[in-house]
């Protein structure tokens, strides 16, 4: 039995081709997965991200709590709606998942994946026990990400009644919106690397609001754009950079963890402690193929100057750069070119910073 | 729905061969196949001049989401690969059936396509 999110069957309407994702029924793409990419960079795109969970956390102890469940700490956040972007570790200092938590009016929100959602869940409320904290799940929800150069002004055409406050939002910042749309919630965040919103928005309203949308111009896009959109724009992607066997540490994400105050005690700290004073052994770098072909998951990455090898974490041609890219996790240590194993062959790739388009801008 | 021809001999790895009037046979991948790749961004042909073989790898198709294998649904000698999809991959997703054909094949022994399928039993293969 699939998940459909509300949306499910206007994407039918319009044209998607849907597809089973993680237990989802969601569009892949509405004809080409590389003509939604570049309306992302050079316009407006928008894509259903429903099937992600939005989690409540509220009580007393809501702050504690979280401060205990995240590696990032949520008492940086002092502004409303403010967000932060965060790993939630399990005992052994592995990745359970990556999530957005934002502050609200009363307590918390947190924005999760959908593959992990039941394990997640399943912890969530396994550590909540130790707390006076209410954690509830909000599936009446939905969500639409919003995103490229354009997608600002596009939707505050659409919600003019807010446009004042939508303008106003500052990056990794959200907002409730006023009067009929009091539950919306709108951040100014996103998975692409370009500029926009993703607007929870609850399931009744969400039909109108994507057809409003797509009336302005902005063009529907499947999760197949998403997948390259965001692997252009470096960012990870749970399952690939990073599962429960995985250490924030070797995917990138050193920063998001919050070492100050060293007395905070935070759910697999002491793990990758230790990992970090021992040394960080490996890290995550992109690699750019100049020559014909794609890079792809699983690839080997033969890195000079060690046996050991590495692998390629996400790879796949980038539509902006016309060329292949990938993230890889590789040995520590510095080096400006690596060989890939493709059916065989080594191929030449160069290694560069795991990000590769920004606000339309190539960067490598 | 994905368009099948009723000239054409497919294989259930979703390869085309069409007989032409000299006797050549000229092979692609179908409209489903296409479809199921999504946008097509590079494909690895096989030499002019060198043999491929029923059944057999003969190049590989590479979309933005999966590689694929291309099998040959004949065997012979490869006497023409299209050069236009180096330039033009995406030929292979507007036109898998005319502009985006793969190779062309001088073909050792005919009778091999009497083993691939007719375009109705192709349809209900992919169905």
């Amino acid at each position: 039995m699939l998940n459909k999110t509300p949306l499910a069957q206007l994407h039918e309407t319009m044209g998607g081709k849907m597809v089973d994702f993680g237990g989802w029924w969601m569009p892949v793409n509405y004809g080409s997965q590389i003509e939604e990419h570049n309306a992302v960079r050079t316009d407006a795109g928008m894509f259903d991200v429903s099937h992600m969970t939005v989690v409540d956390v509220h009580g007393e102890q809501a702050q504690a709590f979280l401060r205990y469940l995240l590696a990032n700490d949520v008492a940086k956040l002092t502004e409303q709606g403010k967000a932060l972007y965060t790993g939630m570790l399990n005992d052994e200092g592995g990745v359970i998942d990556d999530l957005i938590v934002y502050l609200m009016p009363l307590g918390y929100r947190l924005v999760v994946n959908c593959a992990t959602r039941e394990k997640d869940l399943a912890w969530i409320n396994l550590q909540a026990q130790k707390f006076t904290v209410e954690v509830t799940e909000r599936p009446e929800l939905a969500m639409i990400a919003v995103q490229g150069p354009n997608a600002r002004k596009k939707v505050c055409e659409v919600l003019a009644d807010d446009a004042d406050t939508l303008n106003k939002l500052d990056v990794f910042y959200g907002a409730a919106l006023s009067g009929a749309r009091s539950e919306w919630f709108a951040a100014r965040t996103g998975y692409t690397g370009e500029d926009g919103f993703e607007i929870i928005v609850p399931a009744t309203d969400v039909n109108t609001f994507w057809q409003q949308l797509a009336d302005h111009g902005v063009a529907p896009c499947g999760l197949g754009s998403r997948d390259t959109l965001r692997l252009e724009a470096g960012m990870n992607l749970y399952g690939h950079e990073m599962n429960d066997e995985t250490s924030p540490l070797v995917a990138n994400m050193g920063w998001t963890i919050s070492w100050e105050p060293t007395d905070r005690v935070f759910i697999g700290r002491s793990v990758i402690a230790a990992e970090k004073a021992a040394g960080i052994k490996q890290k995550l770098v992109g690699l750019v193929m100049r020559s014909r072909g794609v890079l792809r998951d699983g690839y080997e990455v033969v890195v000079p100057g060690t046996d050991e090898r590495g692998v390629i974490t996400s790879g796949t041609f980038s539509p902006t750069l016309g060329v292949s890219i990938a993230i890889a996790r590789v040995p520590t240590g510095s080096v400006s070119s690596a060989e890939v194993i493709i059916r065989g062959k080594r191929v030449a790739v160069e290694v560069v910073k795991p990000c590769f388009v920004r606000k339309g801008k190539a960067l490598i | 729905m994905s368009e099948v021809r009723a000239e054409l001999k497919y294989l259930e790895s979703h390869e085309w061969a069409r007989v032409e009037t000299d006797g050549t046979v000229t092979v692609g991948i179908s409209d489903h196949a296409q479809a199921a790749l999504g946008d097509v961004v590079f494909v690895e042909l096989p030499e002019v001049g060198s043999d491929v073989t029923a059944g057999s790898e003969a190049g590989v198709v590479e979309s933005v989401k999966a590689a694929s294998d291309v099998y040959s649904p004949i065997s012979g000698e490869v006497i023409a690969v299209n050069e236009a999809l180096e330039d033009a991959p995406e030929t292979i997703n507007s036109s898998p059936y005319d502009d985006g054909w793969f190779y062309k094949v001088r073909p050792t022994e005919l009778e091999e396509l009497d083993n691939a399928l007719d375009a109705e039993a192709y349809q209900e293969a992919t169905e």
